[in-house]
Formats: C-alpha cells, sequence, structure tokens
C-alpha cells in the first residue's frame, strides 16, 4: 500500500502532499521535514530507494526521484515494487506535463491531485495505463471548463514558450 | 529577449484568471516562494489566514471565488497552518451542484478531515445522493471521498450504492467502487465479509483496468487465507499469460512493455498462492519462463517485472530451470552500473539464497562492492544479505564490519537494529569465548543506549551459563574472559549505561571466582564506578548488589573482608540516598555483613544465579508462629474476600510494600515495567502458572518472621511441588556440514584482477568449510535457569533480613494482614516470575526458529521439506469450478480485438533508452531557470521585472 505522495523543492517547501492514511497536520509537516533531511543528505548518482523505518514506521520503504528543482516522493511499505513505483513517479510527469516544473505544480495544484487520485485511489495502484488516465483526467478538465467560462487548465509553461 | 517579454505578457494574462487563480493567489505563491525564512513565510501565510478568515464569511461571494479560497485553504494547511476555519465551508462546497465547485469541496475534505470527524456527518448525506448520480464524474468523486473518509459506523450508509456501482457500465466507476469494497474490508473486514465473492466476480470483468484493480483486494484477501484461493491460480495463470502474450489493448503498454503494474501485482499473488505447493507451483512454471524470456531489460518497468519474477520463482517450490534463469537476472543486476539495479539485485539474491546458497559465490565479489559502495541504501541492503547468510565460517568477519559500520552510523534507528543483529549473530555463531566477549563489549560501547536491556539481560544470562557446553572448564573460561575485559574496560569514560549494568552483574558475580582477583581489587573498581556515575541509580543499585556478593562470597569463604575506605564512604553515602531501592540495598548488604559464614551461603550461594528455587506456598513454616501469636490472644487472619470495609490505606501500604519488594526484584524502574508488559502475552509454558502464581504468598507473608533461617525449612517443606522450569535441553549438534567448497577457491583464482584485499574478504565471506551449526541448544535450555536466578539471588534476600529491615516498626500480626491485600490488587495481580520467564522466552524462540532461514540447511533438506508439505497442502485437491473456467474465456472474448497487433516486435522498439522516456531533465532545469528569472519561484533574481508586468 502506498503511503504517502510528497513534492518538495529543493529548499524543503512542500507543493504537493497527500497522506493515503489521515495525520495531523503537525505530524505530516514533521514526516515532510524530516523525509526532506534525510533527502538532502543523500549524494548524488545513488540509488533511488531508501528504507524509511525511522520515520514512517516499521517495513516503510520510500522511493524518490530528484528532478530538476523537485523531489518526487513516494512512500510504501512492502506490498509494492521499487522500480516500478519509481517508474510511477516518472509516467504521472510525463503524461501530465510535457517538462514538469515547480511552477506546474504549484498552479495546478487542483489539478495534479486530480491525477494522482485517477493513480492511486486509497493507496492502491488504481490504474497504471496512461492513456486511461489522460482520458480521465480530460473529461474532468473538459467538464470544469464547459462549468466555468474560463480555461481551468492551463497548458504548461513550456507550452507558451513554443507558441 | 523577446521571447521574455512574450513570457511576461503571458504570465499577466494568467494572472486575470489563465491560470485559474487571481493574482492574489499568485501574489501568495510568490512571496511564498521569495521569503528569506521560516519566519517570513509564517508571517505571510498567518496574514493570508486572516485575509482568508475575513472573507470567506462575505455573503454571496461569486463560485470562483469561492472554490479559490478553498484552494488557498488547502495550500496553507499544506505548509503547515491550522486551516480548520475553513473547513465547514469546504464541507459546504460538497453540498454544491456545480461539478467543479463540488470536485473542489470533496478534494478539500479528503484532505481536510480524518474519517473520525465531527464534520463528516454532514457530507454522508450528500455522498449517498452523488453515488446515485447520473453523471459519473459525480459518482467517482463521491467514491473518493468514500475511500478517504467513510469509518466503520458509515460503511452501512453507504454500503448499499457502492455494491450497485460495482455494475456500473462506467469502468472508470466500476474500477473505484471495488476500491471503495476494498478500503471498505481494511477498515472493517466484517462489515462487507459477505460481499468479499464480488472480488472473484469482477476478475472477470471486460475492462483490464478493472481486471487490474480488483487484483488489489485479492492480493490482501490471499495473503491472509491462501488456500481458499487456491481455485483461481489457473485464471490468474492464464490472465498473465495473455498479457505476456500482449492480447490487451496497446494502451496499457508501458515503455513497451505490457501491462507491467498487472503483471507485478499477478507475479505476487502468483508467489503467494506457490509457496510451499507443488502442484499450483506446475501451473506457474510455464508462464514465468516465458515473461523471463521476454521481459525487455532495458527499462526500469522491465526489469521491475523481472524482479518480481525472481521473487515468484523463489517464493514457489523450487524449478530448477527457473532458479538458472532468476541466477542469471541477479547476474545481470549486480553487473548493472545502475545503483538502483544492484539494489534490486542484492534483495533478489537474498530471496534466492534461501533455495540455491551457491548463488551467492558466484556474486562475491559484486556484493563486497556494494559492501563498500558509498550509497547508504546499498550498504544496508548488503548488510542484510550478509546476515542472512552468515554461518560459523564467516561470523567473525560479517560481525566485524556490520560493528565498523554501525559505529559510523547516526541513524539511532538503524544503529539499534544492526546492534541487535550483530548480537543475534554473535550468541549463535561465537568461534570462541574471547571473540564472543570482545564483541559484545564493541557492540556495547559504541551502542550501548540503544540496544534493548533484554540483550543486556541476555549477555548476563549467557555468561552464568555458557554456551551450553558440557564441560565447565569452557564456561569458567567465558567468564574469566569477561571478567578480565571488564576490569580493563570499566575505567574507560562515559562507558553506556546498560553496560556498566552487565559490568557490574558480572564483576558481582564471578569477579573473584577465579582467584586472579582479589576482592578489594574489585570492591575497588565498582565503588569507582558509582562514584564516577553519580547520576545513574541504576548502575549504582547494580554496584551495590555486586559489592554485596562480593563480601558475601569472600565471608563464606571464611576470609575476612574488608571494607576500603572509599567503598565505606559510599555505604554511608547511599543509605541516605533519596533513592529507597539505593536505600534498601545499601541497608541490606551492612545487614548482610555481620552474619555468619553459613547463614549468608544461605541467602547467596556463589555462581548459583542459575539454580532452580523452590517456595513452599502453604507457608507451613509459619505455623507455629501463627499458633504462638493466636494463643497470645492476636486476631486471627481473614482473607481480603471475606473482609468488609477495608481500609483504603491499608491498602495503599499494601501497594507500597508490594512495590519495594518488586523494586528487590526487578532492580531497575524501567525494567519493571517492561515487564508488566509482558505479562499480557500469553505464556508459553502455562503449566505452572497458577503455582509460579503463588509463590508470591510464599514471599510476602514471610514478613515479620523471626529469623533468615527458615529459607531452609522452606525449600524443605516443598519438596511436593516440582520445579516448573524443568525443559529439556535440545541437540544442537545434529545438523553439521561440514563440506568444504573448492569451487569457490577455483573461481577467486580466476579473477586475477581484484585486489588482493578483496579477495581475501571475499574468501573470508563466503569461502572456506561451511560449517553450519547454529547454537540451536545455546538458548534452549536457558529459560529455567535465567527465570530462577532472580528468584534466588533476591528472595533469598530481600524476603528475610532486609525487609525486616526496611520496616522494622511495623509489628507483625499488622504485617500479615497486609500482605494478603497485595496479592489481590494493584500490582501484586502480575507475577514477576511469570513475567521474567516471558521476557526470556521470546529471545528463546527467535533463535531457535532462526536456523531454517540461514545457510545451515543443505538443499536437500528443502527439497524434503517441500515434498512432504504438498501433501498435506492439498487435501482438496485442484478441482477447477466452472466459474473460474468461464472467467478466462470471458477475459479472452473480451480482448479478442486486440489480439491482432500481437505481433508487435520488440527489437524494432528496444533503442529508445529509459532516459529519453522520462521528463527531459535539461529541458526542465532550463525552463525552471526561465521561471526564476520572471521571479516566480524561491530566490528569484529579477522580481522586479515581474512586479511591473502586474502593475
Amino acid at each position: 500500500m502506498i503511503k504517502a505522495v510528497m513534492v518538495i523543492n529543493t529548499q524543503g517547501k512542500p507543493r504537493l502532499a497527500k497522506f493515503y492514511d489521515f495525520l495531523t497536520v503537525d505530524k505530516q509537516q514533521e514526516l515532510i521535514r524530516s523525509v526532506f533531511g534525510v533527502l538532502c543528505s543523500r549524494a548524488e548518482n545513488v540509488s533511488n530507494f531508501m528504507e524509511a523505518d525511522s520515520i514512517f514506521g516499521p517495513d516503510s520503504r520510500l522511493v524518490y526521484k530528484h528532478y530538476a528543482t523537485l523531489y518526487f516522493v513516494f512512500v510504501f511499505d512492502t506490498c509494492e515494487n521499487e522500480l516500478a513505483v519509481l517508474d510511477l513517479i516518472q509516467e504521472t510527469l510525463d503524461k501530465c506535463f510535457r517538462n514538469v516544473c515547480e511552477l506546474d505544480i504549484v498552479f495546478n495544484y487542483s489539478k495534479l491531485h486530480t491525477i494522482l487520485d485517477e493513480i492511486v485511489f486509497g493507496g492502491q495502484v488504481l490504474e497504471t495505463s496512461s492513456a486511461e488516465i489522460m482520458k480521465a483526467v480530460e473529461e474532468i478538465s473538459k467538464l470544469e471548463a464547459s462549468s466555468n467560462s474560463i480555461t481551468l487548465v492551463p497548458k504548461t509553461v513550456s507550452g507558451w514558450r513554443n507558441r | 529577449m523577446e521571447q521574455l517579454k512574450t513570457i511576461g505578457r503571458e504570465l499577466a494574462m494568467g494572472s486575470q484568471g489563465g491560470f485559474g487563480q487571481s493574482k492574489e493567489f499568485l501574489d501568495l505563491v510568490k512571496s511564498i516562494g521569495e521569503a528569506r525564512s521560516k519566519a517570513e513565510e509564517d508571517r505571510i501565510v498567518l496574514s493570508e489566514i486572516e485575509t482568508l478568515k475575513r472573507r470567506i464569511v462575505e455573503p454571496d461571494i461569486p463560485r470562483r471565488k469561492m472554490k479559490e479560497y478553498i484552494i488557498r485553504l488547502v495550500y496553507v494547511e499544506m505548509l503547515g497552518h491550522d486551516a480548520s476555519f475553513g473547513y465547514i465551508h469546504a464541507v459546504k462546497m460538497t453540498h454544491n451542484d456545480n461539478l467543479l465547485l463540488k470536485r473542489t469541496g470533496y478534494l478539500a475534505v479528503t484532505l481536510f478531515l480524518n474519517e473520525d470527524h465531527d464534520l463528516i456527518i454532514l457530507i454522508v448525506n450528500t455522498i449517498q445522493k452523488d453515488l446515485k448520480s447520473d453523471n459519473y464524474l459525480i459518482v467517482c468523486a463521491a467514491l473518493n471521498v468514500v475511500c478517504k473518509l467513510i469509518n466503520e459506523e458509515t460503511i452501512p450508509a453507504v454500503l448499499p450504492q457502492v455494491v450497485e456501482l460495482l455494475g456500473h457500465s462506467k469502468e472508470a466507476v466500476r474500477k473505484k467502487a471495488i476500491m471503495a469494497l476494498h478500503r471498505f474490508y481494511q477498515k472493517s473486514p466484517s462489515s462487507v465479509s459477505h460481499l468479499v465473492s464480488n472480488f472473484r466476480k469482477r476478475l472477470c470483468d471486460n475492462d483490464p483496468g478493472v481486471m487490474g484493480a480488483t487484483l488489489c483486494p485479492l492480493f490482501d484477501l490471499i495473503t491472509i487465507d491462501v488456500n481458499s484461493y487456491k481455485d483461481l491460480v489457473v485464471s490468474f495463470v492464464s490472465i498473465l499469460k495473455q498479457i505476456a502474450e500482449r492480447r490487451l489493448p496497446k494502451s496499457y503498454d508501458y515503455h513497451q512493455m505490457p501491462a507491467p503494474f498487472i503483471q507485478i501485482k499477478l507475479l505476487k499473488i502468483l508467489a503467494l498462492l506457490g509457496s510451499g505447493d507443488k502442484q499450483a507451483s506446475e501451473h506457474m512454471y510455464t508462464v514465468v519462463g516465458d515473461i523471463f524470456r521476454k521481459c525487455d531489460s532495458s527499462s526500469n518497468i522491465g526489469n521491475a517485472v523481472l524482479y518480481e519474477c525472481i521473487s515468484c520463482v523463489s517464493a514457489i517450490y523450487p524449478n530448477a530451470k527457473l532458479l538458472e534463469a532468476a541466477a542469471d537476472v541477479i547476474a545481470r543486476f549486480l553487473k548493472s552500473d545502475s545503483h538502483n539495479l544492484k539494489y534490486m539485485g542484492i534483495d533478489a539474491l537474498g530471496r534466492l539464497i534461501k533455495l540455491s546458497p551457491e548463488v551467492a559465490e558466484q556474486h562475491q565479489l559484486a556484493v563486497i562492492d556494494c559492501l563498500e559502495d558509498p550509497d547508504d541504501t546499498l550498504k544496508r541492503k548488503t548488510f542484510e544479505l550478509l546476515y542472512k547468510m552468515t554461518k560459523s565460517s564467516n561470523v567473525e568477519v560479517i560481525v566485524d564490519r556490520m560493528i565498523d559500520y554501525m559505529i559510523n552510523i547516526n541513524d539511532n534507528h538503524y544503529k539499534t537494529e544492526i546492534a541487535s543483529r550483530c548480537v543475534e549473530l554473535a550468541e549463535q555463531f561465537a568461534p570462541s569465548n574471547h571473540w564472543f566477549i570482545q564483541t559484545m563489549n564493541r557492540v556495547f560501547e559504541h551502542a550501548g543506549d540503544l540496544v534493548k536491556s533484554k540483550v543486556a539481560h541476555n549477555l548476563m544470562r549467557l555468561i552464568a551459563e555458557g554456551f551450553g557446553e558440557e564441560d565447565d572448564t569452557a564456561d569458567s573460561q567465558l567468564r574469566s574472559s569477561a571478567v578480565e575485559s571488564y576490569l580493563r574496560i570499566i575505567g574507560e569514560p562515559k562507558l553506556p549505561s546498560l553496560f556498566l549494568q552487565v559490568i557490574c552483574w558480572v564483576l558481582g558475580e564471578y569477579g573473584t571466582a577465579d582467584g586472579k582477583f582479589s576482592a578489594s581489587y574489585v570492591t575497588g573498581k565498582l565503588c569507582d564506578v558509582a562514584d564516577a556515575y553519580s547520576n545513574d541509580e541504576i548502575v549504582k543499585s547494580y554496584a551495590v548488589t555486586a559489592l554485596m556478593k562480593l563480601f558475601v562470597f569472600e565471608i563464606a569463604a571464611g576470609r575476612k573482608v574488608d571494607i576500603l575506605p572509599e567503598c565505606q564512604s559510599l555505604i554511608e553515602e547511599l543509605s541516605a540516598s533519596h533513592s529507597t531501592d539505593l536505600q534498601q540495598r545499601v541497608y541490606e548488604l551492612q545487614a548482610i555483613i555481620g552474619l555468619d559464614a553459613h547463614a549468608v551461603e544461605c541467602i547467596l550461594p556463589s555462581d548459583a544465579s542459575c539454580e532452580d528455587i523452590e517456595i513452599d506456598k502453604n507457608l507451613s513454616f509459619l505455623n507455629d508462629y501463627v499458633q504462638q501469636s493466636l494463643e497470645k490472644g492476636a486476631q486471627p487472619y481473614i482473607p481480603e474476600s471475606e473482609r468488609s470495609g477495608m481500609l483504603d490505606i491499608s491498602n495503599f501500604q499494601a501497594k507500597i510494600s508490594m512495590k519495594l519488594q518488586l523494586m528487590v526484584l526487578v532492580p531497575e524502574p524501567s525494567y519493571h515495567r517492561e515487564v508488566q508488559q509482558a505479562a499480557t502475552v500469553p505464556s508459553s509454558s502455562d503449566t505452572g502458572s497458577s503455582e509460579v502464581k503463588l509463590r508470591l504468598d510464599g514471599v510476602q507473608k514471610k514478613w515479620g518472621r523471626p529469623t533468615y533461617s527458615s529459607s531452609a525449612a522452606s525449600t524443605s517443606n516443598s519438596s511436593s511441588q516440582n520445579t516448573v522450569y524443568e525443559v529439556t535441553p535440545v541437540d544442537g549438534s545434529s545438523n553439521v556440514n561440514s563440506k568444504a567448497r573448492e569451487a569457490s577457491y577455483d573461481l577467486k583464482k580466476t579473477q586475477v584482477e581484484i585486489s588482493p584485499e578483496k579477495q581475501k574478504l571475499a574468501a573470508s565471506l563466503f569461502g572456506g568449510t561451511s560449517k553450519s551449526e547454529r547454537r540451536a541448544s545455546s538458548t534452549g535450555h536457558k529459560v529455567p535457569k535465567g527465570s530462577s536466578h532472580v528468584l534466588k539471588s533476591t528472595a533469598g534476600s530481600t524476603t528475610d533480613v532486609l525487609v525486616e529491615k526496611t520496616t522494622p516498626v511495623q509489628p507483625p500480626p499488622d504485617l500479615l494482614d497486609l500482605g494478603e491485600p497485595t496479592i489481590k490488587d494493584g500490582p501484586s495481580s502480575v507475577d514477576p516470575f511469570k513475567q521474567l520467564e516471558e521476557l526470556l522466552d521470546p529471545t528463546q524462540l527467535g533463535s531457535s526458529a532462526n536456523p531454517g532461514i540461514v545457510g545451515s540447511t543443505s538443499a536437500p533438506d528443502i527439497m524434503q521439506l517441500y515434498s512432504d508439505k504438498p501433501a498435506s497442502g492439498q487435501s482438496g485437491g485442484f478441482m477447477y469450478p466452472s466459474s473460474s473456467n468461464r472467467s478466462d474465456d470471458n477475459l479472452v472474448s473480451g480482448l479478442a480485438n486486440a489480439t491482432t497487433d500481437s505481433a508487435h516486435n520488440i527489437t524494432a522498439a528496444a533503442h529508445p533508452s529509459q532516459f529519453s522516456k522520462g521528463p527531459n531533465l535539461k529541458d526542465s532545469l532550463e525552463k525552471d531557470a526561465l521561471v526564476r528569472q520572471m521571479g516566480v519561484t524561491p530566490s528569484s533574481q529579477n522580481p522586479n521585472l515581474f512586479k511591473d508586468l502586474l502593475g
């Protein structure tokens, strides 16, 4: 089961945090801080996996991806495969934004939540077909757009750059 | 430059709505991004909270505005600030008919609330309504909330709708309904137990996504109860086969792998189902072999599937061909440059060596490389592997490495773990007493504050009893070497408390046993310890008790006790101590020193920490005394149950006196607590529990008894009572497999370019005779002695003289009166002896359960194990119910349209490397730099540009 998904920037600010078991706000902050503390002490060119027993309790593992100014972190128990989760992170980003950057996440906060909800549902990896995910997200976006005159799901930053 | 301007314009437009958020929100994000310190950030967020508090209650807020406020609330809470004032508004928003607002409301409540929050009651109704909605997106949103916020009590309110949705026409809804049902099952298995069959049914769903979703709950169900799902083996295998043959729609491909996540889940399930079941496993061999062959090992996800195959192969009934394939993949993983793959390789190796220990030897150098890798994760994984393959031939190297590593880590959690592993390995495989003591010393020196007190007690017990070998000389050698090394170490500064406790205990018990050191030398050292660690009462208590033992042994041996001046002053100082425990110990000490040789020998016999003690539970030796008192006119004793209106005060006193005794029994307060907890665990040796409980009465009622001499009486009287602790020693020498491994030496010769140092390490780790006797017996028979030791050393001393001394004012009849209630109330109902026994038990279980796992058992043994099992495991036989067959057909027909493109060529598409797949790092960095220039993200260089544009 996936316990938490976090996006933290390189300065330790949370950009997105989703915990699949309820935790108080203080506890969440504490966990984010300790995860960040561990992550920044990791050298480059080492594995993307970590044992997180000391932070999340026994049998917890953590997979992270350092990407531009962001850390993408998945925390899960022994029932998941590390390499697969690593790809899950990449897949998520790949499909949502052409080249994801911090701004995309900050300004598309609710969209990212929508995407994440399509992939991970109640702590389980629900849908892994990226096409299906995109279809679902697009449909939601369309509906939201039609219920509101203003476009709500913008293109990514690179979207306007390439115009 | 022109481009920058364009971007600026775009951003300016964005601020007016292009991003869906207002300029205010943009400003907030921006200013938080620019905050130089946490305090500044907090200030910004707090003022934002104030603004929101004011605005959110304004009447007639436009919908879009309200949505943004809620998002801002979520944002504020993510930054760690309290946004609870807005929860109710988020709840209100879920009631809105507009999909957009409803979704936002639902998102906010899932992030804000927990399942037991008071506001949930306000949402349940809405959820019920939304689950029936015609718009499937609303249904999905509601299901999402159901997953997160429905607790055991509210499950019945939504359960019928959720079950109905399992048959919804949209696959997205079916999928989520399954997951919601799974979540209910996790939260309260009983409430949905009658619906579990739905998961089986949905496995036959036409949509692969829905089928994949059912694997999650099925995996959980199978983990709990394998046997009820054996009939699904064929279905799972057939699904996996179809996926591997690319018969799913193309959209499920990921990096040229067909539905890898579903494959992984299926392999995990098969591993569970095939474990120890030959017949079930045979169905799997072909498909797993296929996957091994077909899997593309150039992508992460391909390797993830390969790893899962290895896990599956090492879990199911072994098949030589598959094991070979697994070993090949492991070799590939370990040779890879990627740390991730090495990590997976080491993990997989750890799984495989249980079945084929020789695999490890092929990879010895790779393993050593990983051990020396700067990557901490990899290092830990490798230590885990070494831990699994430790045997008596390599224990020295492995434990040595572990300790070296342990010394340098800061993570206390992991340090504790690795320290206890060192101790465990040392106890099980120690080649010599000297090495064992040295190793333990190192562990305690560097991690003494972290290891559990149980470890220390284990060590004391081991020293007291030896390794269980027959000859006593080995045992006394062990003790001598322990005493010697402790006397050397004791002077070092800042030793961990736990280590000092061990030292004190051992010195007290065996300090003068071999005659090498004089009593005054040892007592002097003990006094130094008590002085140097004057803040540590537990250590002082241990030291005082050790002093007492040393003096007693001197008296018993007929020598004159000369108390050093510093010792005398210590005694005087402690007799006025604030700690009652310490005081009592010192008074005990003083009292005992005054007794004659025969008396002290009864109280504290030398090297008798492991002897059993028998207690007269009827206290028949008191009969005379009671009779006398009655004749003199004393009140007869009335059991508590027959008394009415007991005074609270006497209860209280009783508790205190009880506590005193407990403290004597178990010197260390924290330990005492632990003991009480342990008491809740049902004892494995229940036979004696009732008797054991009653022994306490014996202890209690000795209060006020005139002399110590009755301790002898008690033992003689109770011959009828058998010692409860008798355990037959296990013979540990049965499993000796001492075949030299020539092959590994040959291998090493061929690898010339490897540094000799590394080769040496490899040889010591993997090569050599793999003599693998585990000291199964070493701990096996220790429990009885260990538990009784406390009995002896304390029961003897406390019950008689000492307790008498501490409460000399109280007249005997009173004491007797008080004695009874304590047995029934408060802490007294917990039996310390039983607790102790239980405390010691787990270690025994732990160590005796191990031998199977570590390389001690040879391969043939395992085969035998398996061949035995299936016979019993499959008594049910394999009947393939028509339903499961039909499910296959369904899936096949459902996917038939997708099979046309199954002739997809893997090799043609294998070119794009892993890196080109993901988002392009360089692009992104560039983009980010650009964004920074615009002054939105942290450490912006040019905020002015932004300001100008935005006005």
